[in-house]
């Protein structure tokens, strides 16, 4: 790749352990800043361990453990002088159940605010509007802004959760099969919020529907059993992919 | 070719199949039957010869001539200071070994694993001894180790007190507020807990912030429970504060207190006129009963809407 590409992530020879179990295999990719990558896969293929690598989630698991590097501009995640919890302040993340937290729609998008100190009254009102507005969600609810986010329809409810991540103003957004749960219109809605998110953001979207991967992204990694087999263009890996098992896999003869 | 053909079945055998059948719906009903109708038999055998002594007068008066009449008001205000200190005392140590076990332990860690059998332990152990244990710890090693400790001439802390009492039954009363608030921490979604960890909340943070509001009514469930139980124990406070008559009410938590169960159990067993006391004992059972049903049946319910919901 040329050198006046910025890479926002580099991973080298990435390999994850569930116990015993080798979940993934001497990953290695170079994602772009301001790209939208997509993960594609069938089950169990490992391409959500490597998402939730990338903001360390899995560190939850008891048993899990990795060899090989992550960088984000050039810092390795997995460094022992790396606190996990400003490492995720840097890479907000949307997941697939979108769950709100039980409090109003406010508290929700102030949540990550919150955590780090106090901000005056008008200092938060304007984040709040300002992610709100720029998750599409701002002219649905901006009159109710104190009613409860469990009363928000799933696709409302989705958005509310990438304006929560966008709040705390992270450099790259994961999204972990953020649209499995939702309706076409409200999927539409999402995947048109992406492409606008991405003049900001690097997004890093698991997903399970290629349609979605096709239209969305700019570069797509695709995984089997744990190894990822290619990754290239989204163009190119859905056009004329170099590999037998990505071709078979696309065109729907596994998987 | 016959189906169904006698020759098959002997028609003893299976009119002997249907007698046990019956015997086994009857004898499980008459044991099911028998369970609620001691309940019944009880309650009603209570209320009948209590609750006409349940009067304003008996609730609000202290008890006169040898309690055979005036009230137990002295009783009921004890109980209830007893509680409030215990529930003070209690909760919060409970509360935080519940996050504990929950949140921090590793499932199967050997000190969680030792945390869990004293908590079982503790749970399996004779009120009584909890009586016991109480003297000898909290009245006679911390109460006088205290008095030694600030210089006191007199006994101030050493000598059996609401304190020492609340002290005991709040160790008796540790493995159900633990239970239950490690039940309603758990019942906490784990996308919950990742999506605040994912906005870079500390685990702390994670905790304070959602995971004890979202099981605020679990602690509440717990609290009464506890509360629930440790308001109709008589044996663990018996050496350890509860007194059968005072001048005054206590006002301080040195002070020795009188107790409804305790109260009880005096005038069932030490009125010098049994016959004369019977009906305040049976208003005091009244009282009493009221007391931890009301105070059981309100953590049911609030449980069951926690289940409810998830």
């Amino acid at each position: 790749m040329a050198k006046d590409i910025s890479i926002k992530m580099r991973t080298d020879n990435f390999n994850a352990y569930y116990g015993k179990k080798h979940a993934l295999q001497n990953v290695s990719t170079e994602i772009q800043a301001n790209k939208v990558v997509a993960f594609i896969g069938p089950s169990g293929c490992g391409k959500s361990t490597y998402l939730r690598s990338m903001n360390r989630m899995n560190d939850l698991i008891e048993g899990f453990h990795i060899d090989g590097t992550i960088e984000i501009d050039g810092l390795n995640i997995y460094d022992k002088e790396v606190d996990v919890v400003q490492l995720r302040n840097r890479i907000g993340m949307v997941f697939q159940k979108s769950i709100p937290f039980p409090k109003s729609i406010y508290e929700n998008v102030a949540f990550g605010l919150r955590l780090n100190g106090k901000r005056s009254k008008s200092e938060m009102d304007g984040i709040i509007e300002e992610s709100l507005k720029r998750s599409a969600l701002w002219e649905e609810i901006k009159d109710r802004l104190q009613d409860s986010a469990m009363g928000l329809s799933g696709g409302q409810q989705q958005r509310l959760c990438i304006a929560r991540a966008i709040a705390v103003n992270p450099e790259i957004l994961l999204m972990d099969e953020p649209c499995s749960a939702l309706d076409p219109i409200s999927t539409a809605k999402i995947e048109e919020l992406i492409a606008e998110l991405k003049k900001d953001y690097t997004i890093i979207i698991v997903t399970h529907n290629m349609q979605q991967a096709a239209r969305v992204s700019d570069f797509t990694g695709f995984f089997y059993m744990g190894n990822m087999v290619e990754f290239d263009r989204t163009r190119t890996i859905f056009t004329s992919p170099s590999k037998k098992e990505t071709e078979d896999y696309i065109t729907g003869r596994f998987g | 070719m016959t189906t169904l053909s006698s020759q098959a079945i002997n028609p003893a055998f299976i009119r002997r199949k249907k007698i046990i059948g019956f015997l086994a719906v009857s004898i499980t009903f008459i044991a099911a039957a028998a369970v609620v109708s001691i309940a019944l038999l009880m309650l009603g055998h209570f209320l009948i010869k209590g609750i006409g002594g349940v009067t304003w007068e008996f609730l609000s008066q202290a008890p006169r001539n040898n309690n055979t009449e005036g009230g137990i008001f002295p009783a009921i205000y004890g109980t209830t200071f007893l509680v409030l200190v215990m529930s003070l005392l209690g909760v919060p140590v409970g509360t935080a070994t519940a996050i504990y076990l929950s949140e921090y332990a590793k499932l199967n860690s050997f000190f969680a694993r030792s945390v869990r059998f004293g908590v079982n332990t503790l749970a399996g152990v004779p009120s009584i001894v909890f009586g016991l244990f109480g003297v000898g710890f909290f009245v006679q090693f911390i109460g006088s180790g205290m008095d030694s400790g600030f210089g006191n001439s007199t006994a101030i802390w050493g000598h059996p007190a609401l304190i020492w009492a609340a002290a005991t039954l709040s160790v008796l009363t540790l493995p159900v507020v633990i239970v239950s608030v490690e039940e309603a921490l758990r019942t906490v979604p784990r996308e919950l807990r990742e999506a605040s960890l994912a906005l870079g909340a500390t685990k702390w943070q994670t905790i304070w912030r959602i995971v004890l509001p979202n099981s605020m009514t679990g602690i509440l469930t717990g609290s009464i429970l506890a509360v629930g139980r440790g308001a109709g124990e008589v044996a663990p406070i018996i050496f350890v504060g509860a007194v059968y008559s005072l001048p005054e009410l206590p006002s301080k938590v040195t002070d020795q207190f009188m107790h409804l169960g305790y109260h009880l159990f005096i005038l069932a067993t030490q009125s010098p006129d049994v016959e004369a006391a019977m009906p305040k004992q049976y208003a005091t059972t009244v009282v009493l009963l009221m007391l931890t049903f009301v105070l059981n049946f309100t953590a049911t319910f609030i449980r069951s809407r926690i289940r409810n919901k998830r």
